[in-house]
């Protein structure tokens, strides 16, 4: 008996030939990366066939070509059928392919390239656990980190002139002045999307004039710190992050360790301090466009000129409101500036791990910055501010 | 007999568990050009870090200029760091300073000069280190692999150390920049007559400057001495390093 399974020389084709328990098959064609696939599947059908406890023996004599992948499969499968059938051997075998199947025959201990796949409820525990442990490490090196901080202001405080002013304006220009525009932008539209959905509540009652208060305090209190916050921590708290990182991996942070320039003193307080300085000054920004864009919408929609506007402003808009807006801002500020840092000194000696962090820091800032406003809200409340 | 410089006894790190360093021992004389060999992994940055302070090893001793640097106090660790200058191995140049402010940035803080007077002795770094008068207001990211290695060397030079410590100083360029690189540290230290301690596994650099060196391997230091000293141990490491094929050509030049 002969099957031929394909016959077309371009490819990998297997012919069998039985006699009492003995079978062969014959390999011809080519064995090649990209012929190979075509037997496979004519390989599990043969070993279907073959009956259990017959002596199987591959002739390779008429392989007219055989790469590395060839040879690979082809090992793999006399191993598999080792376990089938009685005995299984390689005939034909020139010299050369001789010595590539023994090659191959080395690696018998599969390496792993798939991890150990252990069960799932013990790989989600491990997972669990080493996220914990990372967590708490994560916690205590930011102690750390705030140590170090606090170590370097008191430094700076008994040294005032080892401040680096320079490297404040700097940074004040980058974090403050350079992000006018899109604070701007926010805030206007900020304004616009608050004074429109008010106008829509307060026309049903006839309340109109009391769209100024509206816009005024929910602006000035909350929404203009906490977006422009998030704006930051986009912006600053996630280019701190990188910058830092990329000092790390060039190792520049360890080239101003061995010339002594602190890196707390000389990359980190004044990030923080110009920062602090620039949000209050952003947030006092963001009030004016966002009050400014409300009173638009409050002419175009409410027929609320901007005088009218203006008067009831006066009266109604205590300037505690602004105030408490403007007092979170250097705590947003600090939080910010301080996880951007912290961060970038975590990045590791590769270039993934730069986004990694700098996706963590902006996550965590705006976290904590919403965090610190609840904070805010529940003390000025208890107040009766 | 010269001055011990560096001395390191008996350093045992590791990160985890694994070892880097297994209780070794090796010390530079004053004025030598040391080599610390070794092949990837060896951990031969390690030590180099250990010895500038960037790391802490588990436990053991290090030396350095007759300071104990594991345990230093931040005031002596500062003026120990004045007295010995690092080039790393990608330059680590500060990118957001030009070129001769990477090199005057430490006379700037620790010094009392001028920015006139700093601004002279820039110059005559620029020029001592090989690099075109005009490379002062380039910055860093303008600048190619060998220009950088030589601004880093004007920077590491510019306290006037008395050691001087190369991280793979000759990595990253061709034959020809890596032989006028060797050249300049050689003329260097004759001139100014500071040590020179490196870390590397370039065999040329070995052959060509090193005045003593130690192999590190398998977290110890196997053998340490000159060049005849340590080729002449017949050790299966030192034969690979020194007797493959690279070895040997470079041996029958």
């Amino acid at each position: 008996m002969a099957t031929g399974l394909k016959n077309s020389t371009d490819r990998a084709v297997i012919l069998v030939e039985s006699k009492d328990d003995l079978y062969l098959l014959k390999c011809k064609g080519k064995w090649t990366l990209k012929h190979i696939a075509n037997v496979v599947s004519g390989i599990k059908r043969i070993s279907q066939r073959i009956p259990a406890h017959s002596k199987v023996s591959w002739d390779i004599s008429a392989v007219e070509e055989f790469d590395s992948a060839g040879i690979i499969l082809l090992q793999h499968y006399v191993k598999e059928f080792e376990s089938h059938f009685k005995q299984v051997d390689i005939v034909g075998a020139s010299s050369r392919q001789q010595k590539t199947l023994t090659l191959f025959q080395q690696e018998e201990k599969e390496p792993d390239l798939i991890a150990d796949k252990d069960n799932m409820l013990s790989a989600l525990l491990q997972k669990a656990g080493a996220n914990i442990l990372s967590g708490f490490r994560d916690i205590i090196q930011f102690i750390t980190f705030i140590g170090e901080i606090t170590v370097a202001l008191f430094h700076s405080v008994l040294h005032p002139s080892s401040i680096r002013f320079k490297a404040i304006i700097k940074n004040i220009e980058e974090a403050g002045v350079n992000a006018l525009p899109i604070v701007a932008v926010t805030a206007f539209l900020i304004g616009i999307v608050v004074s429109y959905q008010a106008s829509v509540q307060l026309e049903k009652l006839g309340a109109n004039i009391f769209i100024v208060e509206m816009i005024a305090i929910s602006i000035t209190r909350e929404l203009a710190p906490l977006i422009i916050a998030i704006v930051v921590a986009g912006r600053s708290g996630a280019s701190y992050t990188a910058q830092i990182g990329v000092m790390k991996i060039t190792e520049e942070v360890s080239a101003m360790k061995t010339m002594s320039f602190d890196p707390m003193r000389f990359l980190v307080l004044p990030r923080i301090v110009a920062l602090m300085i620039a949000m209050p000054l952003l947030i006092f920004f963001a009030d004016i466009v966002g009050i400014a864009a409300g009173m638009m919408i409050a002419d175009t929609q409410m027929n609320i000129s901007y005088t009218e506007f203006i008067l009831r402003l006066q009266t109604v808009l205590d300037s505690r409101h602004v105030w408490i807006g403007i007092i979170k801002a250097p705590f947003f500020a600090l939080l910010i500036a301080t996880v951007g840092c912290f961060r970038g000194f975590q990045v590791s000696y590769n270039s993934e791990s730069i986004g990694r962090y700098t996706t963590i820091s902006v996550v965590n800032a705006i976290f904590l910055v919403i965090a610190c406003d609840a904070v805010f809200s529940i003390i000025l409340t208890e107040l009766g501010i | 007999m010269k001055k011990t410089v560096i001395s390191v006894e008996d350093v045992v790190t590791g990160f985890g568990e694994t070892v880097v360093h297994d209780h070794i021992s090796l010390s530079v004389k004053e004025g030598e050009i040391y080599g610390l060999l070794g092949f990837s992994g060896s951990g031969k940055s390690t030590l180099l870090k250990e010895m500038i302070m960037l790391l802490q090893p588990q436990s053991g001793n290090i030396q350095v200029l007759s300071n104990d640097v594991l345990n230093i106090s931040s005031s002596e660790a500062f003026e120990l760091k004045k007295r010995f200058g690092v080039l790393f191995q990608s330059g680590a140049l500060f990118s957001s300073l030009n070129v001769a402010e990477n090199i005057g940035i430490a006379l700037k803080e620790y010094t009392d000069l001028p920015q006139d007077l700093i601004n002279v002795i820039v110059k005559a770094r620029i020029n001592m280190v090989g690099l075109p008068e005009h490379a002062g207001i380039l910055y860093p990211s303008e600048l190619s692999g060998g220009m950088i290695k030589r601004v880093a060397l004007a920077r590491a030079l510019s306290m006037d150390p008395e050691i001087l410590f190369l991280d793979e100083p000759t990595s990253g360029l061709d034959p020809v920049g890596a032989e006028e690189f060797e050249q300049l540290i050689v003329g260097l230290r004759d001139l100014l007559g500071f040590t020179v301690v490196m870390v590397t596994h370039d065999l040329d650099l070995i052959m060509n400057i090193v005045d003593r060196f130690s192999v590190l391997f398998d977290h110890k230091v196997i053998a340490e001495g000159n060049f005849d000293e340590v080729i002449g141990l017949d050790h299966p490491v030192i034969n690979k390093f020194f007797k493959g094929a690279r070895g040997t050509m470079r041996l029958s030049k």
